[in-house]
């Protein structure tokens, strides 16, 4: 196996700047470059020599043993001054080692899922974090590379393991005295499951709009300041607005950070009955925005007016233009800033409230995953509870039910419910 | 000296060597079987039953391949039962127990009428080696057979080591020799040899047994038999015993501990789990106040008992005393100890799904000495070394088995791609398709397969032929007809009234209706015969899963069909962990769906499989 090397930290001028070197020869090739290498897992100082002796950099060098590594291989960090040409240099200079070659994009991550140190949710846990720009963010994929979806799948794929067995040791042995009746155990086992799985469900839509963003769309009448408040929250001039109605025609969004929570407020086209075809389609779309969004912030003229789409149980209905109208009702106004920060309140508080329902399933892969899992567990449930135990069939669902969380737990073998039924069982005559 | 020349030669009576020699016959070749005792051919050596759970499955398909332990099995069947008959039709087994005597002279006979096998009675030395190709066999006279395949089938023989207690001796089986020589010669080859044990109860004088204290368990009132050709039991038909061990039993066995084999540190095999010793079951199950002994007698005219729960490796005087402690086994007399059997195996994971050494040309190897246990499973394996040793010997295409046809792909699968870490028996868990690999319907999967490469002579082709145009006849009527709910409902059939028509086949879908009920809807449905009533009542209740299962299967078939071919050099693919790498060279698999089951393969080193083998017919063009 070719030993890898990349930069570990961005272009260009910086403080630091750190090579990453990780394969079979990482050890003994850097060691040709600066002479002898510290003990594992020490930082020293070394000079760094090409393979002509021409000096390039004095680097603080840090070794790791294979199995104590990011990749699980012997790797080695260069931490070499921030420079471009530093950079340059030392990558052509690695580049003409041998058995040394530049990585490919992922390529570490790879070995380390390879080499079992990382699981394919952890991956994306670790892409997501890399990606992570708000602290909500940010506290989801730690969650994620911290192994929280292994761990959840650890139970699942144990309670699946032994409610397998149970009803295969019933099949497969027939024949010796075992327990008579696994079924409350296996029902037991399979609710469990069932309720974790759901729960999670549940808990995984708001968790991807955490891994994404947040929608928020600003709706309501022609001119009532919908614009003016975008701007105002984006503190800067994104959509374009006027005493004319009808300014706005097309969704405009913008993506915020909202105390640590990745939103993307939508600003869209005044909704009235219009001729103006390209207008009309600015409405309906609007509209549909406005449906699919996590949330909607209605601002009306007056107080009693009813919102211009139908608002679900956290929506936010308020006056616009609070500026110019009396202030009988709460309202807001993106022209003096008067209930701005109540409203980012109010807002937050709401998607917060979401955020602490979220499980820790954040992709549609996921998702698919869990709900054929439920889906063939309930199956599974009624074959148990049937008036004919048709055990086989119970058992053909939960291995429909496994192989549809094959992704999240792993493949159970078959020698895996054969060693559980040994295990807990007398069988064999 | 030189014997008469064959194309295929059998080394080994046993069950896997007697199907193998027959299998091989009926492709029409000129078949030796070698075997250092005549009369031992066809030996029951373990338990005297055959069939069970996914072992019924096994000896159906051996069956609807023309094989004869199906037949056998009928002829000296002295009790009938079909296990799980309470459960779905997937999961029930045919199984008899069988008269030791009767057995062995049905095999002998069977194989006596081929005029194509010749037995030798002597014992194999080496194999005639020139380069890497088998020509023949060296036996320990001098003399030399020449065959273009050579199967082996040698069972517990190499290199067998017998327990009982403190007590080694060298031995095949008890009372048999053992056969080292052709050990060494595996050794010298290479072969990656491994060491299991398995172990059998003492045996019993039947008339020292107080049977009247014992509870009874009969046979089946409606025996269902192993072989698509047989109608009836032809021998008298008997009860077993049950007994049970106590807590004194268990006491003397925990005192003794020291002193078994397996527990004394003799033994190095691997032993299987599934069939444990008793002292395996005291220890690890303290629990258990007791366990089950099935007395199953191993004849009508024989004296001996199989008590069938308590095999051991103890002495013999501690034998003596815990048989002594069960109910009704006060006064028994044990006519031969229970014993420890340790025995060298070849790592299937260097054959090749023909059951073919890799190493060689011309050598196959089955049964026993691949490390599985079992009548069935060896006899099975005999089957398909006996076809492909032929088909080579013709230059005809291989004899495979898939996971998706048949149980015997299965095991095939399981072995030379997982190989095994302890004795390899049967279970219907084993097999992913088990809803549609059936006891009953082994004849529809396997039969043609037979008749296309020649293995199925005339009298079982034309049941085939009978049954099959029989079935096709009454489910296309079934599929034809529909009636309402109403209809249903004054032939005695509850429906939900919602005035949708359902076929026969939907109707016959429900729990408790049999054609005989539809058959008062439909005149033409009487007269079926049953076990074409029944088959069409087990897709039935089936149907829905098996269109999903089919569905997997297809799936499946995309990956079997893609290819890994032999030059693809694994060692210089990157994103394989060296684990893996090392995994693959070892079995190297035929096809990506063979590599995903090897154990502990990743969706992404299948990926990069792909990649590879999807890159290299480019790589080749450039």
């Amino acid at each position: 196996m070719d030993t890898i090397f990349a930069p570990a930290t961005a272009r260009g001028k910086a403080g630091l700047a750190v090579v990453r070197i990780s394969g079979p020869d990482a050890w003994v090739g850097i060691g040709q470059l600066v002479g002898d290498l510290p003990p594992p897992h020490r930082a020293a100082l070394r000079k760094i020599y090409d393979l002509q002796g021409g000096f390039l950099d004095e680097a603080l060098v840090i070794a790791f043993p294979a199995g104590h590594s990011f990749t699980g291989e012997p790797t080695v960090e260069l931490q070499l001054h921030g420079s471009v040409a530093i950079m340059n240099a030392v990558l052509q200079c690695l580049a003409c080692v041998i058995g040394f070659r530049l990585a490919k994009a992922g390529e570490f991550t790879r070995r380390a899922m390879d080499n079992n140190r990382l699981d394919l949710t952890q991956v994306e846990g670790l892409a997501d974090l890399i990606d992570a720009e708000t602290e909500a963010q940010r506290r989801q994929a730690q969650k994620v590379l911290s192994g929280a979806v292994g761990a959840l799948a650890a139970e699942w794929r144990c309670d699946l393991v032994r409610a397998t067995a149970l009803l295969e040791a019933t099949i497969d042995f027939a024949d010796e005295d075992l327990p008579t009746d696994v079924s409350p155990e296996v029902l037991s086992l399979i609710d469990r499951t069932l309720v974790s799985l759901k729960r999670e469900q549940a808990g995984s839509a708001t968790a991807e709009r955490v891994r994404d963003n947040f929608e928020v769309a600003i709706v309501g009448p022609p001119n009532v300041g919908k614009s003016t408040l975008l701007n105002t929250l984006a503190g800067r001039d994104a959509a374009i607005t006027s005493e004319i109605a009808g300014t706005t025609r097309d969704c405009i969004e913008v993506r915020m950070d909202l105390c640590g929570l990745p939103v993307v407020l939508i600003d869209t086209a005044g909704f009235r009955e219009t001729d103006d075809v390209v207008e009309q389609i600015g409405v309906e779309r609007g509209k549909s925005r406005a449906a699919q969004a996590d949330l909607r912030v209605a601002l009306v003229n007056n107080v009693g007016d009813p919102a211009v789409v139908d608002l679900r149980d956290d929506d936010i209905i308020l006056l616009g233009k609070a500026d110019v109208l009396s202030n009988e009702m709460f309202g807001v106004s993106g022209v003096t800033g008067q209930g701005i920060d109540r409203l980012i309140q109010m807002i937050v508080e709401r998607l917060q409230r979401r955020v602490a329902g979220a499980g820790v399933l954040t992709r549609e892969r996921q998702r698919i995953a869990v709900r054929g899992g439920i889906e063939a567990l309930e199956a599974a449930r009624i074959e148990i509870e049937g008036t004919a135990c048709r055990s086989e069939l119970a058992a053909e669902e939960l291995r429909n039910a496994i192989a549809a969380l094959d992704l999240l737990v792993g493949r159970i073998g078959v020698e895996e419910v054969l060693g559980e039924i040994f295990s807990s069982f007398c069988v064999g005559k | 000296m030189k014997h008469r020349d064959f194309e295929v030669i059998v080394i080994g009576g046993g069950h896997a060597g007697a199907e193998a020699a027959h299998a091989s016959a009926r492709m029409g070749a000129r078949t030796a079987l070698i075997t250092m005792n005549k009369v031992s051919i066809g030996v029951m050596s373990c338990n005297p039953a055959i069939g069970g759970l996914g072992k019924g499955h096994l000896v159906r398909e051996i069956d609807a391949l023309d094989g004869i332990m199906g037949r056998a099995a009928d002829y000296s069947g002295i009790q009938f039962r079909l296990l799980n008959r309470s459960k779905g039709p997937a999961v029930q087994g045919p199984r008899v127990q069988a008269d030791r005597a009767r057995y062995r002279v049905a095999i002998q006979d069977i194989l006596s009428h081929e005029s194509l096998i010749t037995i030798i009675e002597e014992e194999v030395a080496d194999l005639l080696l020139s380069g890497t190709n088998v020509y023949g066999v060296e036996l320990s006279s001098g003399v030399k057979v020449a065959g273009r395949a050579v199967i082996v089938t040698t069972g517990t023989f190499l290199r067998g080591v017998i327990h009982i207690g403190g007590r080694r001796t060298i031995g095949g089986r008890l009372g048999a020799r053992a056969s080292t020589r052709l050990a060494e010669r595996f050794e010298d080859l290479g072969a990656p040899l491994g060491r299991l044990k398995t172990g059998t109860p003492p045996r019993l004088a039947t008339q020292s047994i107080a049977w009247d204290v014992l509870e009874k368990q009969p046979g089946d009132a409606d025996p269902v038999m192993l072989s698509f050709l047989s109608d009836a039991p032809v021998a008298k038909q008997i009860s077993c015993g049950i007994t049970h061990t106590n807590g004194h039993t268990h006491e003397i066995i925990r005192k003794n501990l020291d002193r078994s084999a397996m527990y004394g540190g003799h033994i190095d095999g691997v032993g299987p789990r599934y069939c444990p010793s008793i002292e395996d079951k005291v220890v690890r199950f303290a629990e258990k106040a007791s366990h089950q002994i099935f007395l199953e007698p191993e004849g009508l005219d024989d004296s001996l008992v199989y008590p069938n729960g308590i095999s051991t490796s103890l002495p013999e005087s501690v034998q003596e005393e815990y048989v002594h402690s069960i109910v009704g086994l006060e006064k028994a007399i044990i006519v031969q100890p229970g014993y420890a059997i340790e025995y060298d195996f070849v790592d299937p994971k260097s054959l090749c799904a023909t059951l073919a050494y890799r190493g060689l040309t011309g050598l196959f190897l089955a049964g026993q000495i691949n490390g599985t246990t079992g009548y069935e499973e060896a006899a099975a394996q005999g089957l398909v070394a006996g076809l492909n040793a032929a088909a080579l010997a013709f230059g005809r295409e291989e004899v495979l088995f898939t996971r998706s046809d048949s149980y015997i792909g299965v095991m095939i699968d399981d072995l030379v791609s997982r190989g095994v870490s302890e004795p390899y028996r049967m279970f219907t868990s084993r097999a992913e398709f088990r809803l549609s690999l059936r006891a009953d319907n082994a004849d529809q999967r396997l039969t043609p397969m037979g008749v296309s490469i020649g293995c199925v002579r005339g009298p079982r082709h034309e049941a085939y032929k009978y049954k099959s145009t029989e079935l096709s006849r009454v489910r296309n009527l079934l599929s034809n007809r529909s009636w309402s709910p109403g209809d249903a409902a004054r032939s005695g059939i509850a429906v939900s009234s919602d005035g949708v028509r359902r076929s026969g086949l939907q109707l016959l879908s429900l729990l408790n209706v049999e054609l005989d009920d539809l058959a008062k809807l439909d005149a033409e449905l009487s007269d079926v015969a049953p076990n074409i009533a029944w088959q069409l009542k087990r897709e039935a209740v089936y149907a829905n899963y098996l269109v999903r299962q089919s569905r997997e299967v297809a799936a499946m078939k995309n990956d079997e069909a893609v290819l890994l071919p032999s030059d693809l050099d694994v060692k210089t693919l990157s994103g394989l962990s060296n684990e893996l790498k090392a995994k693959l060279l070892q079995v190297q698999p035929r096809s990506l769906a063979q590599a995903s089951r090897i154990e502990g393969m990743t969706p992404a080193a299948l990926m990069v499989l792909l990649a590879a083998v999807r890159s290299l017919p480019q790589m080749r063009t450039l």
